[in-house]
């Protein structure tokens, strides 16, 4: 069936009430069933939880053969945490026929890829797929298409009981000895543990693993006690050079700078921009140099940002400490110096991805954003967006919290060059759309602007202003007269991937690729 | 092959960005930025050994890429190089607008340019006295023998001070106030207006000291530049800011040329607007206002 974004969903896919993309908010105002975990109850007063190993805890938690492990990727590709656990259980138990559902996977993640190839590992749900994993599942080792789903779509997953998560396992910088969690104090500090909470909450058991054991209570806790089976500690979760870098640095590159300053001016010629506006911007080099020249224009205009949501590093951090925005609330730390602020700079708290992004809770934050910064692999002529495949159709991205986002707030800004290498990034048809083009507003290049013809009201807020802009197929023309017209990639049949939009329909599907040849 | 219009020679140079030509990943696309002229540079930027590789590049992307309306200008090697004639060469073959004359010193220095600039229009099929050329005085020679210089020509369009050579021959280092050139900057400017040329100021090479390069260019325009040398992208929004006309200046300037053309028809050569005499002495300053104005965004009007 062709879905709204004009992809072939294969028939067979749409079973138990699945469905086609059908646009933007097609979802609201449905019900959903809440699903509830079965638990175990602990009412004997205990000392502490602390198992000897991740075996003996997997042990304790009835882990066998066919159940699904849930992870989070706040330690980024310095994780150690899915490795040691899926290594315990599958060669230390012999256990298999085994699901990761991750919030995202990397390429730290790399040996999974061997479980996947020795069909260990049947199934991958996850936001990010990257490196050695990536390729196997494009080659089309895993027996059922892997799930890949935004922040906002995994807590709606998970809470509507569509994932089913056996024992998650929560990478907890530091623990107490029943499980009370918190993302700093330690030694592998992440700061905020907002991916994690809602499989806490929805696992059957949740085993947290520690490198740095306090003392009780751990407080205020992330990932509370009442959720927690067992707590391991280990010699450590992560690297943290790895986990979070020293400072995100604003890009000095001329280019960046060029397209941060258009993002800038375009978001001061809406209506949005004004005193209590909120925004989000990604880490990218121009996203974040975006916040360079919002600031200026704040300035300007005497007005102050309401709030800022999202993943977070220093430059934000720097803004609320400055004073020039309310409140910063975020899911995810990229830089020392927002991980050393997290609940501990006043106004900048820490949130659930449900709460950051679900699309089927009552309050996600991306309900009220004005304004997100984003950036692509590739964009095409409809404006969707792709941010997972590659030029070679090979999974190596991560929909984020892209799609949640883009949806949700009243201006997606979406900042890339126009060409990469020799890669056109505006595009006629992106390899797979995650962002559909009727979320996205405005497309910044560093050879123009385009503004979506459906945001009627957004072009002339730019034509008011001043600010040139052109069609999107002019951009596409100009990107395929520099780097020329690729050829179609060539796919099988078989689907290895299911790109799940943020509501639960079917966006699109990764098929295996055809091996090249010349 | 992009075909580019003939080079106009008193154009909008509020900015020229120097670039170095060896570098494509550079000058693929410096159009981009918005800057009015890109200065492709095969003298100093280039080692002694790359002369030819940054020629080949040079040549390939005049060829092939559409700057569009910006301005391509090249600096050559110097007079006293083994360089300067091929160069050219490759200036005319590949369609440059203009040549820069490296440590030019006299008028003979811009004739000698303009007989080998004829002989490769001539050798290239390219339309005689298209090739514009400038000249940069680096020296104190240069900056005395300015007038003659500047008036050496009909291709010249402009003459642009070079500070870093040109300080050192003075034994001196840049000042904040802009003391150590303020003389070789006023005296090229008094001849590049007696002759009727454009003339540029150099470029502020301390890109941490923000302040520094916004007091070098507010001095620029006091001083009565057409423009700035840039080296690098984000110098070009401050320095467009800083020769924007003000709106009042717009508004007045579209007044004069209007009410001249009215009263023309009507025969008649002198007038007032808002009680001030204008004559045709004033049409031409109005006319530049008006065009920097557009190439600034403030003037959409069709006066000029």
């Amino acid at each position: 069936m062709i879905n709204k974004v004009g992809r072939e969903i294969p028939d067979y896919l749409l079973k138990n009430g699945k469905e086609v993309y059908q646009g933007k908010n097609y979802m609201d105002g449905k019900y959903i069933q809440k699903a509830s975990p079965k638990t175990r109850r602990y009412e004997k007063p205990q000392e502490s939880k602390i198992a000897e190993s991740i075996v003996k805890a997997l042990k304790d938690c009835g882990a066998k053969s066919g159940m699904t492990f849930s992870f989070h990727h706040h330690l980024r590709d310095g994780d150690f945490v899915v490795n040691m656990v899926m290594k315990a259980a599958i060669e230390e138990l012999g256990l298999d026929n085994l699901t990761i559902a991750a919030t995202s996977l990397g390429s730290a993640h790399d040996p999974i890829a061997d479980y996947i190839e020795q069909g260990k590992v049947v199934g991958i749900q996850t936001s990010g797929i990257r490196g050695r994993m990536g390729e196997v599942v494009s080659a089309g080792k895993l027996p059922t298409p892997a799930i890949i789903r935004s922040h906002g779509g995994r807590p709606r997953a998970i809470e509507g009981g569509e994932v089913h998560i056996d024992i998650a396992f929560i990478a907890a910088p530091t623990s107490d000895c029943v499980g009370n969690c918190r993302g700093i104090g330690g030694k592998s500090n992440c700061g905020s543990l907002g991916y994690a909470m809602s499989d806490a909450k929805y696992a059957d058991h949740v085993v947290v693993i520690t490198d740095c054991l306090v003392d009780f209570p751990n407080m205020p806790a992330s990932v509370e006690a009442i959720d927690v089976d067992a707590v391991v500690v280990v010699d450590s979760i992560g690297n943290p050079k790895k986990i979070a870098s020293a400072a995100a640095r604003i890009s000095q590159n001329p280019r960046d700078l060029m397209m941060a300053e258009n993002v800038a001016k375009v978001i001061a010629s809406t209506p949005y921009f004004k005193e209590g506006f909120s925004f989000q911007t990604g880490v990218g080099g121009p996203s974040l140099a975006a916040n360079l020249f919002l600031e200026k224009y704040m300035d300007e205009r005497n007005i102050k940002m309401g709030w800022a949501i999202g993943g977070i590093c220093g430059p934000m951090v720097e803004l609320l400490k400055k004073g020039k925005v309310g409140k910063v609330i975020d899911v995810q730390d990229f830089d020392l110096d927002a991980v050393n602020s997290i609940n501990q700079t006043p106004n900048h708290f820490e949130m659930s991805a449900s709460q950051y992004a679900n699309p089927a809770n009552k309050g996600a934050f991306v309900n009220k954003l004005d304004f997100v910064v984003l950036a692509a692999l590739e964009i095409d002529t409809g404006f969707n967006v792709n941010v997972l495949t590659g030029s070679d159709g090979v999974l190596r991205g991560a929909p984020g919290g892209h799609p949640d986002t883009a949806a949700g707030s009243k201006c997606c800004i979406i900042v890339t060059p126009l060409v990469r290498g020799r890669m056109a990034t505006v595009c006629e048809h992106v390899v797979t759309v995650t962002t559909p083009g009727d979320c996205v507003d405005v497309l910044v290049t560093d050879y123009g602007i385009a503004v979506n013809p459906l945001r009627q009201d957004l072009i002339k807020c730019l034509d008011d202003a001043g600010i040139k802009h052109v069609t999107i197929e002019e951009l596409k023309e100009k990107a395929y007269s520099l780097v020329g017209r690729p050829d179609d990639l060539e796919w099988e049949d078989k689907v290895v991937a299911v790109l799940e939009a943020r509501d639960g329909t079917i966006l699109d599907v990764v098929r295996k690729i055809k091996p090249f040849h010349v | 092959m992009i075909p580019r219009p003939r080079p106009e020679r008193f154009r909008l140079r509020r900015t020229m960005m120097f670039m170095n030509a060896q570098k494509p990943g550079l000058i693929k696309d410096a159009y981009i930025y918005g800057v009015d002229s890109i200065m492709l540079d095969l003298e100093d930027a280039v080692a002694e050994n790359q002369k030819d590789a940054a020629r080949f590049s040079l040549y390939h992307a005049l060829k092939t890429i559409d700057y569009g309306d910006t301005e391509v200008i090249v600096r050559i090697n110097g007079l006293d190089t083994p360089h300067w004639q091929e160069d050219i060469r490759v200036c005319v073959a590949g369609g440059a607008d203009g040549i820069r004359i490296a440590k030019c010193e006299s008028a003979k220095d811009v004739l000698t340019v303009e007989a080998a600039v004829e002989k490769a229009e001539e050798e290239f099929g390219v339309e005689k006295g298209r090739t514009l050329l400038m000249a940069a005085l680096e020296s104190p020679k240069g900056i005395l023998n300015a007038y003659e210089i500047c008036a050496a020509s009909e291709r010249m369009f402009g003459v642009a001070i070079s500070g870093g050579d040109f300080r050192k021959c003075m034994q001196t280092t840049p000042q904040r106030d802009g003391i150590d050139m303020v003389v070789a900057r006023g005296q090229m400017l008094i001849a590049a207006r007696a002759a009727g040329v454009q003339c540029f100021d150099t470029v502020f090479t301390n890109l941490d000291d923000q302040e520094g390069f916004e007091a070098e260019v507010q001095q620029n325009k006091a001083m009565g530049f057409d423009g700035k040398s840039l080296i690098n992208p984000k110098q070009i929004r401050y320095v467009h800011e800083v020769f924007a006309p003000t709106e009042k200046e717009v508004r007045q300037a579209e007044k004069i040329v209007s009410a001249f053309r009215e009263n023309a028809a009507k025969g008649l050569g002198v007038f007032t607007v808002d009680g001030k005499m204008i004559d045709i002495a004033f049409i031409p300053g109005a006319e530049r206002t008006l065009r920097l104005a557009r190439a600034c965004g403030m003037y959409e009007g069709d006066l000029v």
